[in-house]
């Protein structure tokens, strides 16, 4: 039973069917078999957060997740929110605020923080810190980051009021 | 590093998990957030031969509130525990812990469950359900059986479970009237495994402890239920009895050395929190007045 199963399952709204050995995670999935490279392996033991994508609506680390628990789920990378759009406005205020050097934790920085958002339409700089806590940076020294995720906040607020 | 190949099967039922477990012992390893599981894989830390997937088991998830006992699945998530109103007004104590549990995406990933199996002394769970005088109900072949939280934790990754049974649900006695609660936790980063923790669960009547439970966590090879407490029930407390549970507090704990603290450092931080936790749970703050906010 160490051979390959079959999956199905919904990325970044297209259906892909697929053979996976049990032991391949979600991050070499996406990377390796599907060529979705936004998704960053950093740790791979749940650390560092740049392997952060959406299962069923909900940010996971897809390090710590096998390839086929995803059986039957809907998931989405970094590329699905890039391409939709949904979050345009977040990347712009990380470019504008340098909230990036290297670029290697953006992906997860970005998903972590659209959840956010989502959840809590104006955060203040503890409650980003809090919900960042799980996604480390060793570029930018993080203020940026919290900087440019308060701009979003706080212009999406102005947009809907 | 990527976990060793296995081979994988999800349940179907809790029975058909049993017969795996039964058929592969201590080769298989249950699955259920992975939160715990897939880094020692990772790692390779550990390297079973085969996993059992309970993920899909519905029948394990939910919590559900009947005459004064908080019933909770082992596959509720944290996420589950952390935003349900029947936790926050009937188990206050591990709404205010879960936020302390890792971080966002593992909290919608990771099982309470899951948490206790693992039974990592630096957890938080393990000891809010020692605080909270839990129930743990695991079933094997030949039926269920009902283990006090206190009785269920063995050591380091350590718990009364066999290798054939499976952590099916927890039981909590809803908090009674004049009970409060206390939790804190000192670690490197939000979310971290803890240096030093306690959870703390009282009846206070006038401003005397009738009953007190004080875990303390990440200090010993399970979560510790402090004797100490004995000394701080039915008395006024004053500074000098404080002083004198908090020696025998230093006595009965045995930490450990790594390289977070050092056993002397993680001894001062428990005495610590006892002087803080004491202080909050009877709303007196002049009683932690040596020991800063």
């Amino acid at each position: 039973m160490t051979a390959p199963m079959p999956i199905s399952l919904e990325v970044n709204g297209e259906r892909v069917d697929a053979q996976v050995l049990p032991r391949l995670n979600l991050a070499d999935f996406l990377r390796e078999q599907l060529q979705l490279t936004g998704t960053h392996v950093g740790c791979e033991h749940g650390v560092c957060g740049a392997c952060t994508v959406r299962v069923n609506g909900e940010i996971v680390r897809s390090c710590l997740m096998l390839a086929v628990q995803t059986h039957g789920a809907f998931v989405q990378t970094i590329e699905g929110l890039s391409d939709s759009g949904e979050v345009a406005d977040l990347q712009a205020a990380f470019r504008e605020r340098n909230a990036l050097q290297c670029g290697f934790c953006t992906p997860g920085m970005l998903m972590a923080a659209q959840d956010l958002l989502k959840q809590q339409a104006a955060p203040d700089r503890e409650q980003i810190r809090e919900h960042l806590s799980g996604n480390y940076c060793r570029c930018t020294g993080y203020q940026a980051i919290i900087d440019a995720i308060e701009t979003t906040a706080r212009v999406r607020g102005r947009g809907t009021a | 590093m990527k976990a060793a190949a296995f081979a994988y099967a999800r349940a179907t039922s809790v029975g058909n998990a049993l017969e795996l477990l039964k058929a592969y012992g201590d080769r298989a390893k249950v699955l259920s957030g992975g939160q715990s599981l897939m880094p020692a894989m990772n790692l390779r830390l550990i390297s079973p031969e085969f996993i059992v997937d309970i993920g899909e088991l519905a029948e394990l998830r939910g919590i559900m509130v009947t005459d004064g006992v908080v019933r909770i699945g082992a596959l509720t998530r944290h996420v589950d525990l952390l935003t349900s109103p029947d936790i926050a007004a009937h188990a206050p104590l591990l709404t205010e812990a879960i936020a302390h549990v890792a971080h966002p995406a593992i909290r919608n990933r990771g099982t309470l469950g899951g948490s206790l199996a693992h039974a990592d002394p630096a957890s938080e769970l393990p000891a809010c359900m020692v605080a909270l005088n839990a129930t743990i109900i695991v079933r094997g072949q030949a039926g269920e059986r009902r283990v006090a939280a206190v009785d269920f934790f063995k050591g380091i990754y350590e718990t009364d479970l066999s290798a054939e049974e499976l952590l099916i649900s927890v039981e909590l006695p809803v908090a009674g009237k004049n009970s409060v609660h206390y939790f804190h936790e000192f670690a490197r980063r939000h979310g971290d495994y803890a240096i030093a923790g306690l959870a703390a669960q009282a009846t206070v009547e006038k401003d005397v402890f009738t009953d007190l439970r004080l875990v303390f966590f990440a200090v010993g090879d399970r979560p510790v239920l402090a004797r100490a407490a004995t000394r701080l029930v039915n008395i006024t407390i004053t500074p000098p009895v404080l002083a004198a549970a908090s020696s025998a507090l230093s006595e009965e704990l045995d930490p450990h050395d790594d390289q977070q603290a050092s056993a002397a450092m993680r001894r001062h931080l428990a005495k610590v929190l006892l002087a803080r936790g004491a202080s909050a749970l009877l709303n007196q703050p002049d009683l932690n007045a040596g020991g800063r906010a």
